[in-house]
């Protein structure tokens, strides 16, 4: 068993590309838990997806063995965590089971919404926080400015503030010593087992994975194990640690970190967060913290090609063994066919998994305008939660309906102050407070609808601040607000893909952009064909598909009456392909285009 | 008889027709994807030899109503090789006391001596492609005549003693104005034909035209043939025209037989590469090539490509889906039953585009009536 006091458990937190993945590597590689030619680069990043964005989506665990600067020996416990805030549930997992944390700042691009909102948690988890200033080699590095916004912003001496190139490998010793010095080793008795889950993964060999961080007690493979959360009884098949390879041990004792396999097979039966103890020990109160992850974020899903239904139904509960935070349930639309409603922890989490989808499963597929859950309570004083706008009563059953709010932190030069200030305003949003980092760069934190957020509020920030905006968000509470669904009737018959719950200043823009997208796409009939939004019974826009007025081919090819009936039956054959909405003829591609009209924007 | 009459439609049910395809051209329009050949006069001779015998071959028939000869350009023939074509159909079949015996014609072909010859050898209808009286116009559809032409060809063809004279129109051309389109209409009308087919132009898969318009040239416009078509229409009914088929115009006494034959299920032969026939129930083809057609006469068999034997229920439907291109309409029959109770069929008299009328229907929107067609294909088969 390892001493306790050689023990020093930490994570990296950082902003997107500020170089934490590289800076774990040089770690590694500075510690000899891998040679140089095995490197792959940025090791830790595991799923394509995370190496193409830049971003770490799920925990992993590396021991180090290090010489300590006095020369003793070391077991330092890296503990990687997801860099967004979509994933903060996660991230307050990872470091629970630490105690200090690498707060990594690029030296060109300064301080950035994530490195705060992870710093936050950091310091609110009462972790040792050591600031490093990474990427000075870079001609754009700018490091003293760097730290006197960290110090103005964390109130930390910037004289303590390390400077790295995780790229060259400077400073990295000086940066492994820190952590042995300053960070706390972990605290723990050998009685009794408590363990932390602060990850768990899906093996299609092994099953369920989990990463474990031992608080008190030991965890030997062979022990029989309770986990609160589900009260389930599991048998530790393997223990074992990340060299980056896995290792069986057989043990893990108090203040180590490392994996534990079950055999369970269902991912959802192993909760992030949960507490592991022995059955018949008395010290079983449960470690803080642990929550059921809450999807924020909702938008239905359906295949093109209606036939791939099945497909996408496998695709998802795969998707499922390794993302419990993924949540989905069949749903029906009139114009999208079968799909599923699914739910994602926030946007990001939400293109991820489409993205998944697509890439890996190789589905081609149409996403619903995402949108958020609202409280509803009826004049009968019932109160639910609904995630789809058709869920929501009529107008006259409605007492209270709340929406979502977040408190979304934006930093960016301080000369786009203004233009900030318009974009949150016309997104229903208040400020907070404002902050100077520095005369150049300000930090503007406001309360604004979750709704709006997820509506292309990053794109809109990003463009209108040509890029250097950065903007992180957590949840915040429900509040009242005058919303209103406004639906999309063609000739008459509400096309429910097309609903949609706005505030009432917004209906009529969201009416008449959909209107007229719709009269763009929809072929003409043969009548004049309404398109109009409406609330309720009220008619705020309206658009109109003139008829068809010329639909016949004037020859009969000197007599060639076969040729004539075959092209017929082709155009009948694309015509019995449309979606039949009342009277009216759509082709599905007309509905997908509709929405899909939103990606391009 | 008048053109848009049932007492006429109906009669030629039982007509039969003759006719015969003529592919060569000077050159090939660019909008059109019939059977045509350019630059190969040099088969002319081989090609009359195997018409003739194709005819002699074919087993006997009654005598015909209808004769009509198309292309292709047939006036790129000499008019004695077109006399024997009518001579070789008159002495295999017959021809009845009111046959009609008709040529497509161009106008720039045409000459006096030559319509004399026609009328000497049996032709008794002409129908000029004029296509506009608009130079621009003409240009942009590939034809080589002037408007004079048209004139000059319809003076002759009327002094010749030609019976029945039409002209063949197309309108909708990318480009082409409504004022230009109502004007070649009115120089049309000036001209006093007996006839006239009034056609949109049409984009068809592997055209020159469809090449160019899927590498950005202008199509034709919906809204705008719509407009040119109700031009048309209104100005030749107040001309005392008769509005008889959707594209197609007669002065009473002037409806043309091959037409009407066509769209009531009447028989006619095919003679010709890629001629299309009807005969015992059966539509046949004749092999498209002009090399591989001579070549199978020439040899002794058969020219045929492919055919479709109808059963009863493709036959009910055929009868429906041709004769709702009357004015006349068609009688409501098996197949109507069953259209007037599909969905796709309620449809289309909700949006009045078909009505019923007595115990007929009937197309009220005339542009919209490939609809009422693919309807019609639609329906699940019944025994009738």
């Amino acid at each position: 068993m390892i001493p306790l006091a050689s023990i020093r458990n930490f994570s990296i937190i950082a902003h997107i590309d500020h170089g934490k993945s590289t800076l774990a590597d040089r770690m590694l590689e500075r510690t000899g838990a891998m040679a140089e030619r095995d490197m792959r680069a940025q090791v830790l990043d595991t799923m394509d997806i995370e190496r193409e964005r830049g971003i770490t989506i799920k925990a992993q665990a590396v021991r180090l063995e290090y010489q300590g600067p006095d020369g003793q020996p070391m077991v330092l416990n890296l503990i990687d965590t997801p860099g967004h805030v979509d994933f903060s549930y996660e991230v307050s997992r990872s470091l629970a089971a630490c105690e200090g944390a690498v707060l990594l700042v690029d030296a060109a691009q300064g301080v950035e919404a994530q490195t705060l909102a992870n710093a936050y948690l950091a310091i609110e988890a009462g972790l040792e926080i050591i600031p490093v200033i990474n990427k000075i080699d870079l001609p754009a590095a700018d490091p003293d400015k760097v730290a006197e916004e960290l110090a103005s912003v964390l109130g930390i001496d910037p004289d303590g503030m390390i400077r790295v190139s995780a790229k060259t490998g400077d400073g990295i010793d000086e940066l492994l010593d820190r952590i042995v010095r300053d960070v706390p080793p972990p605290q723990g008795d050998a009685s009794e087992l408590r363990a932390l889950v602060f990850d768990s993964y899906y093996d299609s060999y092994r099953g369920v994975v989990c990463y474990v961080r031992v608080v008190d007690g030991s965890l030997a493979a062979g022990d029989s194990l309770l986990f609160s959360a589900t009260a389930e009884r599991h048998t530790a098949a393997e223990v074992g640690v990340l060299t980056p390879v896995a290792v069986p041990v057989p043990r893990l004792g108090p203040g180590e970190v490392g994996y534990l396999i079950t055999g369970v097979k269902e991912i959802d039966r192993i909760r992030v967060g949960d507490t592991i103890s022995h059955p018949q020990s008395t010290n079983t109160k449960p470690l803080p913290g642990y929550s059921e992850p809450k999807p924020m974020v909702f938008s239905g899903m359906f295949p093109s090609d209606g036939e791939d239904f099945e497909r996408l139904r496998e695709a998802l509960d795969k998707l499922r063994l390794n993302d419990a935070s993924l949540v989905f349930e069949p749903e029906t639309s009139k114009a999208l066919g079968f799909g599923f409603r699914c739910g994602f922890l926030g946007l990001l989490h939400m293109e991820i998994v489409r993205e998944r989808l697509e890439r890996e499963y190789n589905l081609d597929l149409v996403a619903t305008a995402p949108s958020v859950a609202y409280h509803v309570t009826t004049t009968d004083g019932t109160s639910f939660e609904i995630r789809s706008p058709q869920d929501l009563p009529d107008r006259g059953r409605i007492a209270l309906l709340q929406e979502p709010y977040v408190r979304a932190m934006i930093i960016a030069p301080s000369e786009y102050t203004g233009t900030i200030m318009e974009l949150v305003q016309a997104r229903r949003g208040s400020m907070d407070h404002m902050q100077y980092l520095s005369p150049e760069r300000v930090e503007l934190t406001y309360n604004l609808p979750l709704a709006e957020v997820v509506f292309d509020f990053f794109d809109q920030l990003k463009s209108r601040t040509r890029g250097y905006a950065s903007l992180d968000y957590e949840p915040g509470d429900y509040r009242a607000s005058d919303l209103v669904k406004v639906d999309v009737l063609l000739n008459g018959q509400p096309v429910d893909a097309f609903s949609a719950i706005t505030h009432q200043d917004k209906a009529y823009q969201y009416g008449k952009q959909m209107t007229e997208r719709l009269r763009r796409l929809i072929p003409r009939q043969l009548f004049d064909v309404p398109i109009q939004a409406a609330i309720g019974s009220r008619v705020i826009a309206r658009e109109t598909v003139k008829a068809r007025r010329k639909d016949v081919i004037a020859k009969c090819y000197g007599g060639d009456v076969s040729r004539k009936r075959k092209l017929l039956e082709r155009q009948k054959e694309g015509k019995r392909r449309m979606k039949m909405v009342g009277s009216v003829e759509v082709p599905q591609e007309a509905f997908i285009s509709a929405l899909r009209v939103d990606d391009e924007q | 008889m008048e053109p848009d009459g049932v007492a006429l439609a109906e009669m030629a049910t039982g007509w039969r027709g003759a006719y015969v395809h003529v592919p060569f051209c000077a050159r090939v329009c660019p909008y059109c994807d019939f059977n045509v050949i350019a630059g190969r006069d040099d088969l002319q001779a081989r090609y009359l030899t195997a018409v003739l015998s194709e005819i002699e071959r074919e087993p006997e028939w009654s005598s015909l109503d209808s004769v009509a000869i198309g292309g292709g350009t047939p006036t790129r023939l000499p008019a004695g090789s077109l006399a024997t074509l009518v001579e070789g159909l008159r002495a295999r079949f017959g021809l009845t006391e009111a046959a009609e015996v008709s040529l497509e014609a161009n106008p720039e072909d045409w000459s006096d001596e030559m319509a004399a010859a026609l009328v000497a050898g049996g032709f008794n209808r002409v129908s000029f492609g004029a296509q506009s009286f608009d130079p621009a116009v003409l240009d942009g559809l590939g034809r080589l005549h002037r408007p004079e032409d048209i004139e000059a060809g319809l003076q002759s063809a009327r002094r010749s003693g030609f019976g029945s004279i039409s002209l063949d129109l197309i309108f909708g051309t990318p480009g082409e104005s409504v004022r230009s389109w109502t004007e070649s209409v009115r120089r049309a009308i000036a001209l006093d034909p007996d006839h006239l087919s009034v056609y949109a132009l049409t984009v068809e898969r592997g055209t020159a035209l469809s090449r160019a318009i899927n590498a950005g040239a202008p199509a034709p416009d919906e809204d705008d043939q719509a407009d040119k078509y109700e031009i048309a229409r209104d100005l030749l009914t107040a001309a005392g025209y008769v509005r008889y088929e959707v594209s197609n115009y007669a002065r009473p006494g002037h409806a043309c037989r091959y037409n009407l034959l066509t769209w009531a299920r009447g028989e006619y032969l095919a003679f010709g590469p890629g001629a299309h026939g009807h005969r015992s129930g059966v539509r046949y083809r004749n092999i498209h090539r002009i090399d591989a057609y001579l070549e199978a006469v020439e040899s002794g068999r058969r020219p045929e490509q492919g055919r479709d034997e109808l059963d009863p229920w493709a036959r009910e439907q055929e009868r429906l889906m041709l004769g709702l291109r009357r004015t006349a309409g068609v009688e409501i029959g098996c197949a109507g039953g069953e259209l007037e109770n599909s969905e796709w069929g309620k449809r289309l008299f909700a949006a009045d585009v078909l009505r019923r009328v007595g115990d007929r229907i009937v197309v009220h929107r005339p542009l919209l009536g490939d609809e009422a067609a693919r309807a019609v294909l639609a329906l699940a088969p019944v025994d009738c």
